[in-house]
């Protein structure tokens, strides 16, 4: 009796090792995925004009990565908590007019000018959340809104010009266009990137604000009803992402040199985008940093490439949209085989 | 020891139009396993509800050790000990086992940091000590519905609960599982703790439990050692209430003619080998306990659910049938037992429901014909008597029994000959009900066949020509009415189809016989 039961007990310790190997697996081929269709994407590009694999313009994709690549950091913050966030175009350009106004108008040092912009972006993200979490307006319709708010705030405060910030010195080479590394063609602003997406990775996968992300968009009532307080949880996740947006519009204020009070809509669709084929779900509870990288990558070589190869613009949208809904249809077939 | 672990007293609460429950009581020993039984609606979960904290009492005493306690809260239920394991899981399916047991008391580094390290090994300490098989890297949704149920139950242990409640924890498990759980509870029950089972299995009652109560119609009725009684007197319990001679079916005798046949349905999930044949003019019940594959059957047969094997037959010939648009149009409908999420456009009116499945019959090219379905609708309010103001009513505004009304009136209107009804009276009125019936009776003089599916046992045997009663994704049984009573029912419906052996382990066995 004793022996069929250690029997038994062995037999379900290694189909239990079996079936964790298997998840580490499925979890790591995913990303691979992904990887893996980039770096198609990269090699299809090479060989398709000689023009795409130089120095200069990787570096160009790179940099254009920037920005979309922030607001698509914080995003998937709140698309994990099954949350939407349509007010971080228009937010960026909002915070990127403060940046410059800060070191401009009322003359702060560039580096308490540079903090000033990614808290601001943290304080929409904050009201954001209060909205969601306590007035419990939905996100799309809440976010729907601060996207014209912010749009609008942009152009007055503004006075519907851009804000130059020529007179701040080393701004822009610091935080955009400067190349710190010798020998490197790459800029600070992809610097700027990859340190953001690894304190977004870290954030989310190494912190308790990460584990009530997940929790919160998985099963709501469920983390409610373990003791978490998902009221202050969501508001302070908002608050997270809209620091991402902050820092995007000060990056993008460096590279241009001014704040462009008009741009930025249409910015978080794109962001959105990247997310999306990074295989965060828009249910909540799935996806990943790395995920969201390698997507907004996806999205700038998409559009790199199709421009080298002297795609008109009309078709590349054409073909950034076919990609999106390839790639989500692909991830949602790969979820379902692997649940069956 | 003399006091009690829980006593309930005199505990009722009512709910509008309901009395869910008067005058409960119920006790649990320490170390002790007690079995809570009764039909479906007895009131089982509203005991569990007031225990857990989610509803509060009308009035009423629950002690704890003696002391008397007022359960404010599902957090202050946890803070005094008790844990319920609900049938429905509370998990998150994309964290891992560990991250779910202890959400929102992970262990921290610096406040802001988890560690991943700590809390694998606080659960794996904790999977030890109550000696559950898990591990605690997997993510939740990966897990089979057994393993789901063991990460609830060792959440609910890590609370360091001594009353811990489980609402009929074996309804998705096989039997070798079931078999763990038991050892698991066996393990959990000291000289401090105790345990409230409820399940619909006697065979396990058996197996498990010390003494068990048995409540009905939300009132207490008794409570028994389990070695000193058997099944059929547990049944008896139950079921309590005789059947009046009036309350049989109708006079109306269905044909010989066979509108449905259905031979070897099984599904991938949970039927197997389903066969039956529907009469014309006939109400065929389907009786048997929750989640034993009646409501699963009607949805085979409409399309709903994908079948793995076998027919269906319409007057004599084969159909394939893909989805219930399909099924409609071959005169099938299927009155879903949600009626407010699956059978009712809720904010739209009455006259847009009952049309909706026929909108064809009322357009022309596209464009709706208003007045026509006004006409129709008007028709089947007089007809069906739907007491609403008019047509233009928003069917919520309604109660459940002129909805269902309404529901009735929409697959009437499609001119279907088959109706399968799945509780046709849930939530409705006991006035309400009677004409539900007389309808129900009605539409059989016009020549259509019903299949009713319902958990109230004396509304089965008071429709039904013939009942077909099942256990466990199978059919165990038909009875003709004559024959039929709630006994002989309850005890087909409560058929372990797997015979597999439930024997008590010689240790705890010994241990309770002490007692």
């Amino acid at each position: 009796m004793t022996l069929t039961k250690d029997a038994a007990q062995t037999a379900k310790i290694a189909s239990n090792k079996q079936s964790e190997l298997n998840t580490r697996l499925r979890a790591s081929f995913q990303q691979l995925l992904a990887f893996a269709s980039l770096l198609a994407l990269v090699l299809f590009f090479s060989v398709a004009s000689s023009n795409f694999y130089q120095a200069a313009n990787l570096s160009n994709i790179l940099l254009s990565t920037v920005v979309t690549g922030l607001l698509a950091l914080g995003t998937t913050f709140v698309i994990i908590t099954g949350g939407i966030d349509l007010s971080i175009g228009t937010g960026m350009t909002l915070a990127s007019v403060m940046t410059a106004v800060f070191m401009t108008q009322m003359g702060m040092p560039m580096i308490v000018g540079v903090i000033c912009g990614v808290l601001f972006g943290a304080l929409m993200g904050g009201i954001n959340g209060f909205l969601v979490a306590v007035m419990k307006i939905p996100s799309f319709i809440a976010t729907l809104a601060m996207m014209m708010v912010a749009a609008g705030l942009a152009l007055v405060i503004s006075g519907t010009k851009p804000v130059y910030t020529n007179e701040v010195a080393g701004f822009q080479s610091i935080f955009a266009l400067g190349k710190s590394i010798p020998g490197l063609v790459i800029p600070n602003a992809v610097f700027i990137l990859f340190a953001a997406a690894i304190v977004a990775g870290l954030l989310l996968s190494k912190t308790v604000l990460g584990r009530y992300t997940y929790s919160i968009g998985s099963n709501v009532q469920a983390t409610a009803l373990s003791g978490v307080n998902v009221t202050k949880w969501t508001v302070l996740i908002y608050t997270v992402a809209g620091s991402f947006t902050g820092l995007a519009g000060v990056i993008a204020t460096a590279r241009l040199n001014s704040a462009q009070p008009a741009g930025g809509a249409g910015l978080e669709l794109q962001a959105i985008a990247a997310v999306v084929i990074g295989g965060t779900s828009l249910a909540g509870g799935k996806g990943s940093i790395i995920g969201t990288v390698i997507g907004a990558l996806i999205m700038s070589v998409l559009t790199n490439g199709l421009s080298i190869m002297s795609i008109p613009q009309e078709w590349q949208q054409v073909a950034v949209g076919v990609v999106i809904l390839l790639a989500v249809y692909l991830d949602m077939m790969r979820r379902k085989k692997a649940s069956n | 020891m003399s006091k009690k672990l829980l006593r309930i007293s005199g505990v009722s609460k009512s709910f509008p139009g309901v009395k869910a429950l008067s005058d409960m009581q119920l006790d649990l020993a320490h170390n002790e396993v007690l079995a809570l039984v009764g039909e479906n609606g007895a009131g089982k979960s509203t005991l569990m509800k007031l225990l857990s904290g989610i509803y509060v009492p009308d009035s009423g005493v629950f002690e704890i050790d003696g002391e008397e306690v007022a359960i404010t809260g599902t957090k202050h239920a946890q803070e005094l000990g008790i844990s319920i394991i609900h049938q429905e899981f509370n998990l998150m399916q994309d964290l891992t086992v560990a991250q779910n047991i202890y959400i929102g008391r992970e262990p921290r580094v610096g406040g802001l940091f988890l560690s991943e390290r700590a809390l694998n090994r606080k659960a794996r300490l904790l999977f030890d000590r109550i000696n559950i098989d898990l591990d605690p890297k997997a993510r939740v949704g990966d897990l089979t519905v057994a393993k789901q149920q063991m990460v609830e139950i060792a959440k609910a242990l890590s609370y360091k609960s001594r009353i811990l409640i489980m609402d009929e924890p074996t309804a998705a498990l096989n039997d070798a599982e079931v078999a763990t759980l038991h050892d698991l509870i066996r393990n959990f029950t000291n000289e401090e703790t105790g345990v409230i089972y409820i399940s619909h299995r006697m065979d396990e009652l058996k197996a498990i439990s010390n003494r068990i109560t048995v409540i009905r119609d939300g009132e207490y009725i008794d409570t028994v050692n389990t070695a000193e009684t058997t099944m059929g007197e547990v049944i008896n319990l139950m079921v309590g209430r005789e059947i009046s001679g009036n309350q049989r079916p109708a006079s109306h005798t269905p044909s010989d003619e066979v509108v449905l046949k259905v031979t070897g349905l099984s599904t991938k999930d949970l039927l197997q080998d389903i066969s039956f044949e529907l009469h014309k003019g006939e109400i065929l019940g389907f009786a048997g306990l929750m989640g034993a594959g009646r409501t699963e059957v009607a949805r085979a047969i409409v399309g709903a659910d994908k079948i793995s094997s076998g027919t269906i037959e319409l007057n004599g010939s084969l159909v394939s049938i893909g989805n219930p648009a399909v099924a409609a149009s071959m005169g099938v409908g299927y009155l879903s037992e949600d009626r407010k999420h699956l059978g009712l456009l809720l904010e739209r009116d009455v006259k847009d429901n009952i049309a909706l499945s026929s909108l064809k019959m009322f357009s022309r090219m596209g464009v709706l014909n208003d007045k026509a379905m006004k006409s129709t609708a008007s028709t089947y309010i007089d007809k069906l008597r739907i007491k609403t103001p008019s047509s233009a009513q928003v069917a919520k505004n309604l109660s459940g029994g002129n909805q269902q009304k309404i529901v009735i009136a929409k697959w009437l209107v499609k001119d279907c000959d088959i109706l399968i009804f799945d509780e046709p009276t849930r939530g409705i009125d006991v006035g309400a009900k009677e004409e539900i019936y007389a309808l129900l009776n009605e539409l059989l003089v016009q020549g259509k066949s019903i299949i009713m599916i319902s958990s109230e046992l004396p509304e089965v045997l008071r429709l039904s020509h013939r009942i077909a009663v099942m256990s466990e994704g199978r059919l165990t049984g038909f009875l003709s009415n004559s024959e039929a009573n709630q006994e002989n029912l309850m005890a087909l419906a409560t058929l372990n189809t797997h015979s597999a052996v439930l024997a008590p382990l010689p240790s705890s066995s010994a241990q309770r016989s002490t007692k």
